[in-house]
This record gives structure tokens, sequence and C-alpha cells, in this order.
């Protein structure tokens, strides 16, 4: 199935990446023959095959709700790229 | 052997312990050895020598302090190791090889750090890899190029480049990479050195930047299978903190190899499909001269069929490019990392965040993996894939039923020149093609050194165990270097 660059514009929207031309361009080609090959998959049978998503069997683990000291709110946000205080800080995001 | 930065880690340890040398002294000839070789190579994004001088100081006041009550050491203690910089090491900047964390400081330990240090182990630094552990050559690094020690116009292999090369180059004794397609193992094969990568689950992942959670496991690299037991051993085991780490008990590896392994009755599993056209034919000799070795100290040879094994390439990177995605997710610019064009609000912050943020390749997944979970085509991709990886594990299963172990290559050739690959992304992702099954399946492998090619490049055998069982892995290693001297050749950092 080949992809158009509207396609890849699409799915450049989901992921949150704004794109150049010249990438949409390439990613168009680089994508169209990756799937190209992952289409191999069709070649099987999976019908009656349960999926793996993980490996190892485990149900959800539960721990005891105990207090802790939990993360420290300074430290939590000294990577923060705008901060102020204890909050971080973001474009306006209600017009 | 005269120089100390040459010492195997089990040696390096029993001359600690028995105060012939200091981790002071070995540490200083590690970091004289990085001072020359670093041009070079380029292993390390920062070296930490001050912190390693005052780690180096506290192991031998701890070991100054061996036999008496208070006594605490362990086999790690004033052992100088390096890390990926994929590890969140407190108060150490770490990258993970990406623009968009590149003025990241961790404020936390990552579970294996906190082991390490525990444990007296020396960090020397943090390595080079390829940006969030996306590649095969350590050419997608954002930060550097770091090159083969063996022959300077060859990659490393990847992603944990770095993590090869250091043990490689002698400029320390260990060292710690992540391992989802064979980012461990296609490193240490290239470099010519031990790496494992355990089973999934059994080393924690808290602190490990995510690349594929469900593939994603942490493992060690050392210049022998012995000194990769002994860093494995002390990392192992549950972490309250990974809910996804396996609560089994870790036996005392490097003890239970002892100094006399042994593979009699041993059953060794050769799949067919690992030896097919396409395999590098002094690859091919070196590997299955290996097998004949093994078979000459008492092991039984089975031929065994991983049927599915064409199909891995292709369901891995629909099911680690999926993962990725949504893994990547975080990198927003709003927490922590690059942050960009707030003045066109908050759609645009992301969107230039991550645009400037990230390096092509780590895009490429991103986008691939957004389309293969997007509408539509979930079914077609995702849910076909995860059905096929049942098929994958399955075959395993079958296989392990006729044998203990599985010996195959760990790459269908040795290293590639830098370059080479860049251009085609599929042709890159099919370095990873002999590697690949074993994480899709959860299961322990490890590679070590098993001869040269002609260009005198390393050739490495990979070992495949049932799950849990890395202690076979390592005592069938351990056998066969026992029985060569490929692990005691040395890289000479020529063009």
């Amino acid at each position: 199935m080949p992809l158009d660059e509207n396609e890849i514009r699409r799915v450049a929207v989901l992921a949150r990446l704004h794109l150049g031309e010249d990438e949409v361009a390439r990613l168009t080609g680089d994508l169209g023959r990756i799937l190209g090959f992952v289409g191999k998959l069709a070649e099987l049978d999976t019908s009656d095959i349960e999926p793996t998503s993980h490996v190892v069997a485990m149900s959800t683990p539960y721990r005891e709700d105990e207090v802790t000291t939990g993360g420290d709110p300074d430290s939590a946000i000294t990577n923060a790229p705008r901060r102020d205080g204890h909050y971080f800080v973001v474009p306006r995001i209600i017009e | 052997m005269s120089r100390l930065d040459e010492l195997s880690i089990e040696e390096a340890s029993r001359r600690l312990a028995s105060r012939e040398i200091s981790s002071r002294e070995l540490t200083e000839a590690c970091l004289a050895r990085i001072e020359v070789t670093e041009p070079k190579v380029g292993s390390f994004l920062e070296v930490t020598a001050q912190l390693a001088r005052q780690q180096a100081d506290d192991a031998d006041r701890r070991l100054a302090a061996t036999g008496t009550r208070t006594s605490d050491t362990t086999a790690l203690t004033g052992i100088p190791i390096a890390l990926k910089d994929i590890f969140l090491t407190k108060d150490v900047r770490t990258t993970c090889a990406s623009r968009i964390l590149e003025n990241f400081i961790p404020t936390f330990d990552a579970t294996v750090v906190a082991r390490l240090r525990r444990a007296g182990a020396v960090l020397l630094g943090k390595l080079n890899m390829d940006e969030f552990a996306m590649g095969s050559s350590c050419e997608n690094s954002a930060m550097q190029l770091t090159r083969n020690p063996w022959k300077l116009d060859r990659v490393p292999g990847g992603s944990s480049g770095g993590s090869a090369t250091c043990v490689a180059a002698h400029q320390a004794l260990g060292s710690f990479g992540t391992d989802t397609g064979g980012s461990i193992r296609l490193p240490a094969a290239f470099c010519g050195v031990a790496g494992i990568k355990p089973t999934y689950g059994r080393v924690s992942r808290y602190g490990v930047i995510a690349f594929a959670s469900s593939l994603d496991q942490v493992g060690p690299m050392a210049s022998t299978t012995r000194g990769a037991a002994l860093l494995l051993q002390t990392v192992a085991g549950k972490d309250p903190l990974d809910s996804t780490s396996i609560d089994a008990p870790v036996p005392d590896y490097a003890g239970a190899i002892g100094t006399a392994p042994t593979v009699k009755g041993l059953r060794i599993g050769i799949p067919r499909e690992y030896f097919v056209e396409g395999l590098d034919a002094d690859v091919e000799a070196a590997v299955r001269a290996a097998i004949g070795k093994l078979q000459d100290l008492g092991a039984t040879i089975v031929e065994v069929t991983l049927p599915h094994t064409e199909y891995a390439v292709a369901t891995y990177y629909i099911v680690a490019t999926a993962e990725a995605s949504s893994n990547l997710g975080r990198y927003d610019g709003v927490r922590y990392g690059r942050r960009r064009g707030e003045e066109q609000g908050l759609r645009d912050m992301y969107g230039e965040s991550r645009e400037q943020g990230f390096g092509a390749e780590v895009k490429r997944r991103i986008m691939l993996g957004t389309y293969v979970l997007s509408a539509g085509y979930y079914d077609a991709y995702y849910s076909k894939a995860m059905r096929v990886r049942t098929l994958i594990r399955r075959d395993f299963e079958q296989a392990f039923e006729r044998c203990d172990v599985i010996a195959t290559p760990t790459a269908p050739a040795t290293a590639f020149e830098i370059g080479s690959r860049t251009d085609d992304p599929l042709k890159m992702y099919l370095s990873d093609i002999l590697t690949i099954s074993v994480n899709l399946a959860g299961l322990p492998g490890m590679s070590i050194p098993c001869g040269l090619d002609s260009a005198g490049l390393p050739i490495g055998l990979q070992l495949i165990g049932k799950p849990l069982d890395e202690l076979t892995l390592l005592r069938t290693a351990a056998a066969y270097e026992d029985s060569c001297h490929w692990h005691r050749v040395s890289a000479e950092l020529k063009p």
C-alpha cells in the first residue's frame, strides 16, 4: 500500500512533530519502503493465534496503601524549562 | 599483563581484595587510558573523573577494613566501570545522546546505578549510544561519533556502542548497556567483548530511559564472561520500583561458574535458519569452529528449527516503534528537556520542541509507531505483529524441548564501515536479524568473541538460553573461553 505525503502529514500531527517539507518527502519514501517490508507478515495466517503483548505472565501488582515521603517538589521541578515556584509554566491553553 | 587497565574484573577484584593494588591506582590507570585513547575512539559523553577518584578512595577505605567486623566489600568494590548514557545518574548529566535531553540532570539514580554504588563500583563516566537506543551502529548519536577500536573506520555496533568500545579499548573494566533488539550483543560482537542481555525482567528498568517497554532489558559487558557475571549478579533481582522485574532468586553466577566449568552432557541446539545465505563466510567458519570446540568439550549438538525467524525483524519494527512512539510522548517541552516555539502556543510548542529535539531516526520511528497504532491500521500492523510474536515465542519453546542452549552467530557479518548504511534504514535494521527474536521471546542471550575475520575484526558467538537460565549461558561461555584465547586478544586502535 503506497503512502502519500498527506498521510505522512496526518501522522505527523498525531505524533506532534512539526516536520519540514523535505522531511515529509523523505519520510514518505522511507515509511513506504519499511511498510512494504513489514507487509511480509500478511503471509502468515494468525487468525487462531493469541497476541503477545508482554512475555512475562503477570497480574496487576498491588502494594499496601502506606504514606511515604513521596517525591520532593523542589527536585521534581529542577529540570523544567520554565517554572514558577512549584509549578510548570506553559503557554496559555484557553484562547 | 602489566597494565592495570587491561585486567579482567575478576583478576582486579582479587588483587584489590589482597591489597596488591588500590582502587585509586586502578582508577587512575583507566583515567590515563581514557585520556590517551578517547580522541581516537570517542566512547564517553562525559568522564566523571572527580567522582571516580572520590569513589575509588571510598572503596580503598572499605577494602582496608576487609576481614574486620565492619567489612562490607563486594567483588565490585573499587572496580572502575562506565554506563550507557541511558541510565539516570543523580547529579550527573544524562542525555540518551539526544539534543532533547542535552541539559538533563537527573535528581535520582536508576536502581542499577544505586546497586552499583552500594556495591562500591567506581563510575568513570557516561557512554555514547544511538539516540534513545535506536540504532545498530552508534551513528545515530546526536552528540558524537564512536569508532571501533579494532579498526577505526568501522562502526562499534549499537545501540550500546560506547559500552562496548570502552571495554575493548581498556578504558573501563566493565560497562552496562541496554538491549531492545540486539543493542548489547551486537556491539559486544563487533568489538570483541562479552555482553549479556538477561531474561526480560531479570534486571530492574527503574530509572532507565524507556524505548520499547516490552523488550528493553539492562545488561553488562566485560572482557571476560566471569567479569560480566560479577556485574550481572550485582544488579539482577526484583525491584519494588519496577513492577515488571521478576521475583526469582539470583544465583551466585561467578561462584557457580567456578574454576572448571563443564559443558559435558549439555545439549546445544543449532537453528538452521541462522546459517543461511548472506552469512559471511569467515563468520560462519568461526562460529562452526566454536560449536565444534564445545562438542570436543563434551556437549551434544542437536539441530533445531526456528521457522518464524524470517518474520522477526518485521515484527520487531512494528512492536518496538509502536511502544517507542508512546514512550517518547513524554518529551513535550513541559517538565524537562528542550523547549522551543512557545510564542505560538501549546500545540506549536510541542511540535517545535520535538521537531528540533529529536534526530532523524528517532522521528522516523515515532512516525512509524504512530502510523501502525493509528485508526484503520492497528489490526493490519500492530495486532498482527503481536500475534506473530506469539509464533516466534513458540518456536523457542519447542526448540528448548530438545536442547538446553542455542548457539548461533551474533551478527551476519563483522563491523561495517562508518557511513555505509546510514542512507538506508532497512539495511541498518537488518543488522539485528540474528539478535532480535531473543527480545521478542524475552529470553536471555549473550555474545562472546570466537574469532577474527580476514580483516582482523572480531566475530561473535551468540548463546541463547531458557527463561531465567542465564547461568547455563554463562557456564557454557566460560567453558568455551577457558579453552581458547579470543577474549585475550586486544584491539590495537589502528585505522
